[in-house]
Protein backbone atom coordinates (compact mmCIF):
# COMPACT_ATOMS: atom_id res chain seq x y z
CA UNK A 1 0.00 0.00 0.00
CA UNK A 2 2.76 2.35 1.04
CA UNK A 3 4.72 1.45 -2.02
CA UNK A 4 1.82 2.10 -4.34
CA UNK A 5 1.36 5.51 -2.67
CA UNK A 6 4.97 6.39 -3.35
CA UNK A 7 4.54 5.36 -6.94
CA UNK A 8 1.42 7.45 -7.17
CA UNK A 9 3.18 10.44 -5.65
CA UNK A 10 6.08 10.00 -7.99
CA UNK A 11 3.72 9.78 -10.93
CA UNK A 12 1.93 12.90 -9.74
CA UNK A 13 5.21 14.75 -9.31
CA UNK A 14 6.24 13.71 -12.78
CA UNK A 15 2.97 14.87 -14.22
CA UNK A 16 3.32 18.19 -12.43
CA UNK A 17 6.84 18.84 -13.68
CA UNK A 18 5.65 17.93 -17.13
CA UNK A 19 2.81 20.43 -17.00
CA UNK A 20 5.07 23.15 -15.56
CA UNK A 21 7.62 22.47 -18.27
CA UNK A 22 4.89 22.71 -20.85
CA UNK A 23 3.65 26.00 -19.42
CA UNK A 24 7.17 27.39 -19.30
CA UNK A 25 7.80 26.36 -22.86
CA UNK A 26 4.55 27.89 -24.06
CA UNK A 27 4.70 31.18 -25.83
CA UNK A 28 2.19 34.01 -25.77
CA UNK A 29 2.35 36.25 -28.81
CA UNK A 30 1.27 39.79 -27.95
CA UNK A 31 0.62 42.54 -30.49
CA UNK A 32 0.89 46.23 -29.74
CA UNK A 33 0.84 49.31 -31.94
CA UNK A 34 4.14 50.84 -30.95
CA UNK A 35 2.92 54.34 -31.75
CA UNK A 36 0.76 55.38 -28.79
CA UNK A 37 3.04 56.66 -26.04
CA UNK A 38 3.13 56.27 -23.12
CA UNK A 39 1.00 53.13 -23.54
CA UNK A 40 3.24 51.60 -26.19
CA UNK A 41 5.89 53.20 -28.35
CA UNK A 42 8.92 52.46 -30.45
CA UNK A 43 12.09 54.06 -29.12
CA UNK A 44 14.93 55.56 -31.13
CA UNK A 45 16.68 52.20 -31.23
CA UNK A 46 13.59 50.65 -32.84
CA UNK A 47 12.65 48.67 -29.72
CA UNK A 48 9.15 48.53 -28.29
CA UNK A 49 8.68 50.12 -24.91
CA UNK A 50 5.96 51.54 -22.72
CA UNK A 51 3.42 50.67 -20.07
CA UNK A 52 1.86 47.81 -22.00
CA UNK A 53 5.21 46.27 -22.95
CA UNK A 54 6.17 46.07 -19.27
CA UNK A 55 2.69 44.87 -18.34
CA UNK A 56 2.72 42.16 -21.02
CA UNK A 57 6.05 40.87 -19.76
CA UNK A 58 4.71 40.94 -16.20
CA UNK A 59 1.58 38.99 -17.14
CA UNK A 60 3.59 36.43 -19.10
CA UNK A 61 5.88 35.98 -16.12
CA UNK A 62 2.87 35.33 -13.91
CA UNK A 63 1.62 32.74 -16.41
CA UNK A 64 5.14 31.27 -16.65
CA UNK A 65 5.05 31.71 -20.38
CA UNK A 66 7.39 33.31 -22.83
CA UNK A 67 6.29 36.66 -24.21
CA UNK A 68 6.79 37.52 -27.82
CA UNK A 69 5.75 41.12 -28.46
CA UNK A 70 5.28 42.35 -32.00
CA UNK A 71 4.28 45.70 -33.48
CA UNK A 72 1.18 45.82 -35.69
CA UNK A 73 -0.49 48.79 -37.37
CA UNK A 74 -3.63 49.83 -35.55
CA UNK A 75 -6.08 49.46 -38.43
CA UNK A 76 -5.17 45.81 -38.94
CA UNK A 77 -4.73 44.84 -35.33
CA UNK A 78 -8.06 43.01 -34.85
CA UNK A 79 -8.12 41.27 -38.27
CA UNK A 80 -4.59 39.97 -37.64
CA UNK A 81 -5.62 38.63 -34.25
CA UNK A 82 -8.43 36.74 -35.95
CA UNK A 83 -5.96 35.50 -38.55
CA UNK A 84 -3.94 34.03 -35.62
CA UNK A 85 -0.85 36.11 -36.34
CA UNK A 86 -0.70 36.54 -32.55
CA UNK A 87 -2.81 35.66 -29.51
CA UNK A 88 -3.29 38.85 -27.52
CA UNK A 89 -3.75 42.55 -28.27
CA UNK A 90 -2.42 45.00 -25.72
CA UNK A 91 -2.51 48.33 -27.50
CA UNK A 92 -4.47 50.82 -25.42
CA UNK A 93 -7.60 49.15 -26.76
CA UNK A 94 -10.78 50.00 -24.88
CA UNK A 95 -13.36 47.34 -24.18
CA UNK A 96 -16.45 48.31 -26.20
CA UNK A 97 -19.59 46.48 -27.24
CA UNK A 98 -18.67 46.94 -30.89
CA UNK A 99 -15.33 45.19 -30.46
CA UNK A 100 -16.82 42.55 -28.18
CA UNK A 101 -18.89 41.39 -31.15
CA UNK A 102 -15.70 40.16 -32.82
CA UNK A 103 -13.20 39.50 -30.02
CA UNK A 104 -13.13 38.92 -26.26
CA UNK A 105 -11.29 40.95 -23.67
CA UNK A 106 -9.39 40.01 -20.53
CA UNK A 107 -9.30 42.76 -17.95
CA UNK A 108 -9.71 45.74 -18.16
CA UNK A 109 -6.31 46.58 -16.73
CA UNK A 110 -6.40 50.38 -16.99
CA UNK A 111 -8.77 53.26 -17.56
CA UNK A 112 -8.10 56.73 -18.87
CA UNK A 113 -10.49 59.59 -19.59
CA UNK A 114 -10.69 61.00 -23.11
CA UNK A 115 -9.70 64.61 -23.69
CA UNK A 116 -9.53 67.26 -26.39
CA UNK A 117 -6.24 68.93 -27.25
CA UNK A 118 -5.68 72.14 -29.20
CA UNK A 119 -3.01 74.77 -29.76
CA UNK A 120 -2.38 77.17 -26.90
CA UNK A 121 -3.60 80.19 -28.91
CA UNK A 122 -6.82 78.45 -29.99
CA UNK A 123 -10.13 80.23 -29.32
CA UNK A 124 -11.46 76.82 -28.21
CA UNK A 125 -9.57 77.18 -24.93
CA UNK A 126 -11.70 80.12 -23.77
CA UNK A 127 -14.72 78.25 -22.46
CA UNK A 128 -15.02 76.95 -18.91
CA UNK A 129 -15.94 73.33 -18.59
CA UNK A 130 -16.76 70.74 -15.96
CA UNK A 131 -13.76 68.66 -14.95
CA UNK A 132 -15.41 65.35 -15.71
CA UNK A 133 -18.22 64.25 -18.03
CA UNK A 134 -19.64 60.75 -17.68
CA UNK A 135 -21.32 60.14 -21.02
CA UNK A 136 -23.80 57.49 -19.84
CA UNK A 137 -25.16 59.62 -16.99
CA UNK A 138 -24.91 63.28 -17.88
CA UNK A 139 -25.97 65.73 -15.15
CA UNK A 140 -26.85 69.41 -15.59
CA UNK A 141 -23.33 70.77 -15.27
CA UNK A 142 -21.97 68.16 -17.62
CA UNK A 143 -24.67 68.86 -20.18
CA UNK A 144 -23.73 72.54 -20.04
CA UNK A 145 -20.13 71.62 -20.82
CA UNK A 146 -21.17 69.43 -23.73
CA UNK A 147 -23.38 72.17 -25.15
CA UNK A 148 -20.62 74.76 -24.79
CA UNK A 149 -18.17 72.46 -26.55
CA UNK A 150 -20.72 71.74 -29.27
CA UNK A 151 -21.15 75.44 -29.94
CA UNK A 152 -17.41 76.11 -29.90
CA UNK A 153 -16.60 73.21 -32.20
CA UNK A 154 -19.35 73.85 -34.73
CA UNK A 155 -17.84 73.81 -38.24
CA UNK A 156 -14.39 72.99 -36.84
CA UNK A 157 -12.31 69.97 -37.75
CA UNK A 158 -11.25 67.46 -35.12
CA UNK A 159 -8.65 64.73 -35.70
CA UNK A 160 -8.98 61.25 -34.22
CA UNK A 161 -7.30 57.94 -34.76
CA UNK A 162 -9.27 55.64 -37.05
CA UNK A 163 -11.52 53.06 -35.36
CA UNK A 164 -11.16 54.35 -31.83
CA UNK A 165 -13.66 55.06 -29.06
CA UNK A 166 -12.87 58.73 -29.62
CA UNK A 167 -14.03 58.48 -33.24
CA UNK A 168 -17.26 56.89 -31.98
CA UNK A 169 -17.70 59.56 -29.35
CA UNK A 170 -17.27 62.35 -31.90
CA UNK A 171 -19.77 60.76 -34.28
CA UNK A 172 -22.32 60.20 -31.56
CA UNK A 173 -22.04 63.28 -29.36
CA UNK A 174 -20.62 65.91 -31.73
CA UNK A 175 -22.23 65.19 -35.10
CA UNK A 176 -21.74 68.77 -36.34
CA UNK A 177 -17.98 68.52 -36.10
CA UNK A 178 -16.14 67.47 -39.24
CA UNK A 179 -13.94 64.53 -38.36
CA UNK A 180 -10.58 63.64 -39.90
CA UNK A 181 -9.23 60.18 -39.23
CA UNK A 182 -5.57 59.27 -38.97
CA UNK A 183 -3.72 55.96 -38.95
CA UNK A 184 -1.58 57.05 -36.04
CA UNK A 185 -2.30 59.62 -33.35
CA UNK A 186 1.01 61.45 -33.88
CA UNK A 187 0.01 62.23 -37.49
CA UNK A 188 -3.02 64.03 -36.04
CA UNK A 189 -0.63 65.92 -33.75
CA UNK A 190 1.44 67.03 -36.77
CA UNK A 191 -1.68 68.29 -38.51
CA UNK A 192 -2.81 70.10 -35.37
CA UNK A 193 0.50 71.97 -35.24
CA UNK A 194 0.31 72.67 -38.99
CA UNK A 195 -3.14 74.17 -38.47
CA UNK A 196 -4.96 71.71 -40.72
CA UNK A 197 -7.24 70.68 -37.87
CA UNK A 198 -8.55 72.63 -34.90
CA UNK A 199 -8.38 69.97 -32.21
CA UNK A 200 -7.47 66.35 -31.49
CA UNK A 201 -9.54 63.94 -29.42
CA UNK A 202 -7.64 61.12 -27.71
CA UNK A 203 -6.92 59.37 -24.44
CA UNK A 204 -5.78 62.00 -21.96
CA UNK A 205 -2.33 60.44 -21.69
CA UNK A 206 -1.89 60.08 -25.47
CA UNK A 207 -3.01 63.67 -25.99
CA UNK A 208 -0.58 64.81 -23.31
CA UNK A 209 2.17 62.83 -25.05
CA UNK A 210 1.53 64.85 -28.23
CA UNK A 211 2.39 68.00 -26.29
CA UNK A 212 5.64 66.41 -25.12
CA UNK A 213 6.60 65.25 -28.60
CA UNK A 214 9.08 67.17 -30.70
CA UNK A 215 7.40 70.27 -32.13
CA UNK A 216 4.36 69.78 -29.91
CA UNK A 217 5.16 72.45 -27.33
CA UNK A 218 2.16 74.57 -28.39
CA UNK A 219 -0.31 71.74 -27.82
CA UNK A 220 -2.39 71.73 -24.67
CA UNK A 221 -5.34 69.75 -23.31
CA UNK A 222 -8.68 71.44 -22.79
CA UNK A 223 -12.25 70.68 -21.82
CA UNK A 224 -13.54 67.92 -19.56
CA UNK A 225 -12.19 64.41 -19.16
CA UNK A 226 -14.79 62.16 -20.76
CA UNK A 227 -15.60 58.65 -19.51
CA UNK A 228 -18.37 56.06 -19.80
CA UNK A 229 -20.95 55.45 -22.52
CA UNK A 230 -19.39 54.91 -25.95
CA UNK A 231 -15.98 55.23 -24.32
CA UNK A 232 -16.35 51.77 -22.79
CA UNK A 233 -15.20 50.44 -19.46
CA UNK A 234 -11.44 50.72 -19.77
CA UNK A 235 -8.53 49.23 -21.63
CA UNK A 236 -8.33 45.44 -21.86
CA UNK A 237 -6.32 42.69 -23.48
CA UNK A 238 -8.02 41.46 -26.66
CA UNK A 239 -8.13 37.72 -27.34
CA UNK A 240 -9.90 35.55 -29.88
CA UNK A 241 -13.38 34.38 -28.93
CA UNK A 242 -12.39 30.72 -29.09
CA UNK A 243 -9.43 31.27 -26.77
CA UNK A 244 -11.37 31.00 -23.51
CA UNK A 245 -8.49 29.37 -21.61
CA UNK A 246 -6.09 32.20 -22.45
CA UNK A 247 -8.73 34.79 -21.52
CA UNK A 248 -9.30 33.09 -18.15
CA UNK A 249 -5.55 32.91 -17.47
CA UNK A 250 -5.03 36.55 -18.40
CA UNK A 251 -8.06 37.63 -16.35
CA UNK A 252 -6.59 35.93 -13.31
CA UNK A 253 -3.13 37.41 -13.87
CA UNK A 254 -4.54 40.91 -14.43
CA UNK A 255 -6.66 40.67 -11.28
CA UNK A 256 -3.67 39.55 -9.24
CA UNK A 257 -1.40 42.25 -10.69
CA UNK A 258 -4.06 44.87 -10.01
CA UNK A 259 -4.66 43.66 -6.46
CA UNK A 260 -0.99 43.63 -5.42
CA UNK A 261 -0.38 47.08 -6.90
CA UNK A 262 1.97 45.99 -9.69
CA UNK A 263 -0.13 47.63 -12.42
CA UNK A 264 -0.46 50.78 -10.32
CA UNK A 265 3.32 50.89 -9.97
CA UNK A 266 3.93 50.40 -13.71
CA UNK A 267 1.33 53.05 -14.45
CA UNK A 268 2.98 55.61 -12.19
CA UNK A 269 6.29 54.81 -13.81
CA UNK A 270 5.01 55.46 -17.36
CA UNK A 271 2.15 57.94 -16.91
CA UNK A 272 3.15 59.78 -13.76
CA UNK A 273 -0.16 58.78 -12.15
CA UNK A 274 -2.13 55.65 -11.40
CA UNK A 275 -4.57 54.50 -14.09
CA UNK A 276 -5.07 50.96 -12.81
CA UNK A 277 -8.64 49.82 -12.24
CA UNK A 278 -9.98 50.50 -8.78
CA UNK A 279 -13.02 48.68 -7.58
CA UNK B 1 -17.35 35.39 -46.52
CA UNK B 2 -20.19 37.71 -45.68
CA UNK B 3 -22.02 38.38 -48.93
CA UNK B 4 -24.55 40.79 -47.44
CA UNK B 5 -21.76 42.89 -46.02
CA UNK B 6 -20.04 42.95 -49.40
CA UNK B 7 -23.26 44.03 -51.07
CA UNK B 8 -23.90 46.72 -48.46
CA UNK B 9 -20.36 48.08 -48.69
CA UNK B 10 -20.58 48.49 -52.46
CA UNK B 11 -22.53 51.79 -52.54
CA UNK B 12 -20.37 53.26 -49.77
CA UNK B 13 -17.17 52.33 -51.61
CA UNK B 14 -18.57 53.68 -54.87
CA UNK B 15 -19.09 56.93 -52.98
CA UNK B 16 -15.30 57.26 -53.03
CA UNK B 17 -15.08 56.79 -56.79
CA UNK B 18 -15.69 60.47 -57.71
CA UNK B 19 -12.76 61.53 -55.51
CA UNK B 20 -10.52 58.83 -56.96
CA UNK B 21 -11.44 59.91 -60.50
CA UNK B 22 -10.87 63.56 -59.65
CA UNK B 23 -7.44 62.87 -58.18
CA UNK B 24 -6.44 60.77 -61.18
CA UNK B 25 -7.92 63.15 -63.78
CA UNK B 26 -6.52 66.35 -62.31
CA UNK B 27 -3.07 64.97 -61.64
CA UNK B 28 -2.85 63.40 -65.10
CA UNK B 29 -3.80 66.69 -66.72
CA UNK B 30 -1.40 68.72 -64.61
CA UNK B 31 1.28 66.05 -64.96
CA UNK B 32 0.95 65.99 -68.74
CA UNK B 33 1.49 69.75 -68.95
CA UNK B 34 4.61 69.54 -66.80
CA UNK B 35 5.76 66.48 -68.73
CA UNK B 36 5.57 68.21 -72.12
CA UNK B 37 7.73 71.03 -70.75
CA UNK B 38 10.15 68.54 -69.23
CA UNK B 39 10.38 66.52 -72.44
CA UNK B 40 11.11 69.62 -74.52
CA UNK B 41 13.84 70.57 -72.03
CA UNK B 42 15.21 67.04 -71.98
CA UNK B 43 15.42 66.90 -75.78
CA UNK B 44 17.21 70.24 -75.98
CA UNK B 45 20.90 70.22 -76.86
CA UNK B 46 21.51 72.93 -74.25
CA UNK B 47 22.77 71.21 -71.06
CA UNK B 48 21.30 74.03 -68.96
CA UNK B 49 17.88 72.83 -70.08
CA UNK B 50 18.37 69.07 -70.41
CA UNK B 51 20.35 68.79 -67.17
CA UNK B 52 17.63 70.01 -64.76
CA UNK B 53 15.01 67.96 -66.61
CA UNK B 54 17.12 64.83 -66.28
CA UNK B 55 17.69 65.58 -62.58
CA UNK B 56 13.95 66.03 -62.03
CA UNK B 57 13.18 62.69 -63.64
CA UNK B 58 15.97 61.04 -61.66
CA UNK B 59 14.60 62.30 -58.33
CA UNK B 60 10.87 61.78 -58.89
CA UNK B 61 11.24 58.43 -60.61
CA UNK B 62 13.79 57.20 -58.10
CA UNK B 63 11.86 57.85 -54.86
CA UNK B 64 8.68 56.14 -53.69
CA UNK B 65 5.43 57.99 -54.32
CA UNK B 66 4.39 57.35 -50.72
CA UNK B 67 7.49 59.18 -49.50
CA UNK B 68 6.74 62.07 -51.86
CA UNK B 69 3.18 62.30 -50.55
CA UNK B 70 4.36 62.32 -46.92
CA UNK B 71 7.04 64.91 -47.70
CA UNK B 72 4.55 67.22 -49.33
CA UNK B 73 1.75 66.74 -46.79
CA UNK B 74 3.50 66.37 -43.42
CA UNK B 75 6.94 67.66 -44.41
CA UNK B 76 6.07 71.02 -45.93
CA UNK B 77 3.49 71.73 -43.22
CA UNK B 78 6.24 71.89 -40.62
CA UNK B 79 7.79 75.09 -41.96
CA UNK B 80 6.12 78.14 -40.41
CA UNK B 81 7.35 80.30 -43.31
CA UNK B 82 5.42 78.13 -45.73
CA UNK B 83 2.35 78.12 -43.51
CA UNK B 84 2.23 81.90 -43.82
CA UNK B 85 2.87 81.96 -47.56
CA UNK B 86 0.42 82.28 -50.45
CA UNK B 87 0.68 78.54 -51.11
CA UNK B 88 -0.74 77.46 -47.76
CA UNK B 89 -4.45 77.72 -48.67
CA UNK B 90 -3.66 74.97 -51.19
CA UNK B 91 -1.11 72.94 -49.26
CA UNK B 92 -3.32 73.06 -46.18
CA UNK B 93 -5.75 70.77 -47.98
CA UNK B 94 -4.90 67.09 -48.19
CA UNK B 95 -6.68 67.09 -51.57
CA UNK B 96 -4.26 69.50 -53.24
CA UNK B 97 -1.25 67.86 -51.60
CA UNK B 98 -2.32 64.56 -53.13
CA UNK B 99 -2.96 66.10 -56.56
CA UNK B 100 0.42 67.85 -56.43
CA UNK B 101 2.34 64.71 -55.41
CA UNK B 102 0.60 62.54 -58.01
CA UNK B 103 1.10 65.17 -60.73
CA UNK B 104 4.80 65.71 -60.00
CA UNK B 105 5.32 61.96 -59.94
CA UNK B 106 3.48 61.15 -63.14
CA UNK B 107 5.18 64.11 -64.89
CA UNK B 108 8.54 62.40 -64.46
CA UNK B 109 7.36 59.15 -66.05
CA UNK B 110 5.29 60.83 -68.74
CA UNK B 111 8.15 63.07 -69.85
CA UNK B 112 10.25 59.96 -70.45
CA UNK B 113 7.38 58.39 -72.41
CA UNK B 114 7.12 61.52 -74.58
CA UNK B 115 10.89 61.67 -75.05
CA UNK B 116 10.95 58.02 -76.12
CA UNK B 117 8.10 58.64 -78.57
CA UNK B 118 9.76 61.66 -80.15
CA UNK B 119 13.11 59.92 -80.44
CA UNK B 120 11.51 56.90 -82.07
CA UNK B 121 10.46 58.93 -85.11
CA UNK B 122 12.63 57.60 -87.98
CA UNK B 123 15.06 60.24 -89.17
CA UNK B 124 14.23 59.42 -92.79
CA UNK B 125 10.71 60.76 -92.27
CA UNK B 126 12.04 64.08 -91.00
CA UNK B 127 14.54 64.22 -93.84
CA UNK B 128 11.75 63.64 -96.31
CA UNK B 129 9.70 66.45 -94.77
CA UNK B 130 12.66 68.77 -94.98
CA UNK B 131 13.13 67.82 -98.62
CA UNK B 132 9.54 68.88 -99.20
CA UNK B 133 10.43 72.27 -97.76
CA UNK B 134 8.49 72.06 -94.48
CA UNK B 135 9.49 74.40 -91.67
CA UNK B 136 10.52 73.17 -88.20
CA UNK B 137 7.15 73.69 -86.54
CA UNK B 138 5.40 72.21 -89.50
CA UNK B 139 7.55 69.08 -89.31
CA UNK B 140 6.79 68.78 -85.58
CA UNK B 141 3.08 69.19 -86.09
CA UNK B 142 2.61 67.03 -89.16
CA UNK B 143 5.32 64.39 -88.91
CA UNK B 144 6.91 64.09 -85.48
CA UNK B 145 3.88 64.61 -83.23
CA UNK B 146 1.54 62.07 -84.88
CA UNK B 147 4.19 59.36 -85.04
CA UNK B 148 5.42 60.05 -81.51
CA UNK B 149 1.86 59.97 -80.15
CA UNK B 150 1.26 56.62 -81.75
CA UNK B 151 4.49 55.24 -80.33
CA UNK B 152 3.90 56.65 -76.85
CA UNK B 153 0.27 55.67 -76.48
CA UNK B 154 0.66 52.11 -75.13
CA UNK B 155 3.19 53.27 -72.55
CA UNK B 156 0.98 56.22 -71.59
CA UNK B 157 -1.97 53.86 -71.21
CA UNK B 158 0.11 51.92 -68.72
CA UNK B 159 0.88 55.15 -66.89
CA UNK B 160 -2.83 56.02 -66.60
CA UNK B 161 -3.54 52.60 -65.15
CA UNK B 162 -0.65 52.97 -62.72
CA UNK B 163 -2.05 56.33 -61.65
CA UNK B 164 -5.50 54.91 -60.94
CA UNK B 165 -3.83 52.45 -58.61
CA UNK B 166 -1.39 55.00 -57.16
CA UNK B 167 -4.27 57.27 -56.17
CA UNK B 168 -5.04 54.78 -53.39
CA UNK B 169 -2.01 56.17 -51.54
CA UNK B 170 -4.00 59.36 -50.98
CA UNK B 171 -5.82 57.45 -48.26
CA UNK B 172 -2.68 57.75 -46.13
CA UNK B 173 -3.16 61.51 -45.83
CA UNK B 174 -6.76 61.37 -44.56
CA UNK B 175 -8.49 61.46 -47.97
CA UNK B 176 -11.55 59.29 -48.22
CA UNK B 177 -11.28 57.97 -51.76
CA UNK B 178 -12.08 54.32 -52.48
CA UNK B 179 -9.23 52.88 -50.42
CA UNK B 180 -9.74 55.42 -47.64
CA UNK B 181 -13.39 54.46 -47.34
CA UNK B 182 -12.46 50.78 -47.50
CA UNK B 183 -10.04 51.18 -44.62
CA UNK B 184 -12.61 53.08 -42.58
CA UNK B 185 -15.23 50.39 -43.25
CA UNK B 186 -12.76 47.69 -42.27
CA UNK B 187 -11.99 49.48 -39.06
CA UNK B 188 -15.70 49.43 -38.26
CA UNK B 189 -16.49 45.88 -39.38
CA UNK B 190 -13.07 44.17 -39.19
CA UNK B 191 -13.99 42.39 -42.44
CA UNK B 192 -10.74 42.88 -44.35
CA UNK B 193 -11.32 40.28 -47.01
CA UNK B 194 -14.86 41.20 -48.02
CA UNK B 195 -14.28 44.94 -48.28
CA UNK B 196 -10.90 44.92 -50.01
CA UNK B 197 -12.32 42.46 -52.58
CA UNK B 198 -15.03 44.94 -53.47
CA UNK B 199 -12.57 47.87 -53.48
CA UNK B 200 -10.24 45.88 -55.73
CA UNK B 201 -13.12 45.07 -58.08
CA UNK B 202 -13.96 48.76 -58.44
CA UNK B 203 -10.35 49.58 -59.39
CA UNK B 204 -10.36 46.65 -61.80
CA UNK B 205 -13.49 47.97 -63.47
CA UNK B 206 -12.02 51.47 -63.77
CA UNK B 207 -8.83 50.12 -65.32
CA UNK B 208 -10.81 47.90 -67.65
CA UNK B 209 -12.53 50.99 -69.03
CA UNK B 210 -9.20 52.83 -69.28
CA UNK B 211 -7.54 50.00 -71.18
CA UNK B 212 -10.52 49.66 -73.56
CA UNK B 213 -10.45 53.39 -74.31
CA UNK B 214 -6.70 53.30 -74.92
CA UNK B 215 -6.96 50.39 -77.33
CA UNK B 216 -9.79 52.15 -79.14
CA UNK B 217 -7.64 55.26 -79.59
CA UNK B 218 -4.74 53.06 -80.67
CA UNK B 219 -6.92 51.43 -83.28
CA UNK B 220 -8.04 54.82 -84.59
CA UNK B 221 -4.48 56.10 -84.82
CA UNK B 222 -3.08 53.13 -86.73
CA UNK B 223 -5.22 52.70 -89.84
CA UNK B 224 -2.11 51.69 -91.77
CA UNK B 225 -1.66 48.62 -89.59
CA UNK B 226 -5.20 47.35 -90.09
CA UNK B 227 -5.72 44.55 -92.53
CA UNK B 228 -7.70 45.62 -95.54
CA UNK B 229 -11.10 44.00 -95.55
Amino acid sequence: MKKSLTVLAAAAALAMTASVAQAQGSKIRVATEGAYPPWNATNAAGKLEGFEIDLANELCKRLSAQCEIVAQDWDGIIPSLQAKKYDVIMAGMSVTDERKKVIDFAGPYASEPTSFAALKNSPLLKGSFAERVTLDQVDGDEQKSIDALKAALKGKTVGVQVSTIQANMLEKHFPDVSMKTYDKIDSAGLDLVAGRIDAVLADRSAAAALAQAEGGKDITLFGPGFTGGVLGVGVGAGVRKDDAQLKANLDKAIQAATADGTIGKLSTQWFGFDISIKK
Amino acid sequence: MDLTLMWESLPRLLGGAPLTLQLVGLSLLLGLCIAVGLAVMRLSRNPLLSGPAAAYVFVFRGTPLLVQIFLIYYGLGQFPALRESFAWPFLREAYWCAVLALALNTAAYTSEIIRGGVQSVPFGQIEAARALGMGRMQIYRRIVAPIALRQALPAYGNEIILMVKASSLASTITLLEITGIARRLISQTFAVFEIFIIAGAIYLLMNFVVSRVISLVEWRLTPHLRRAT
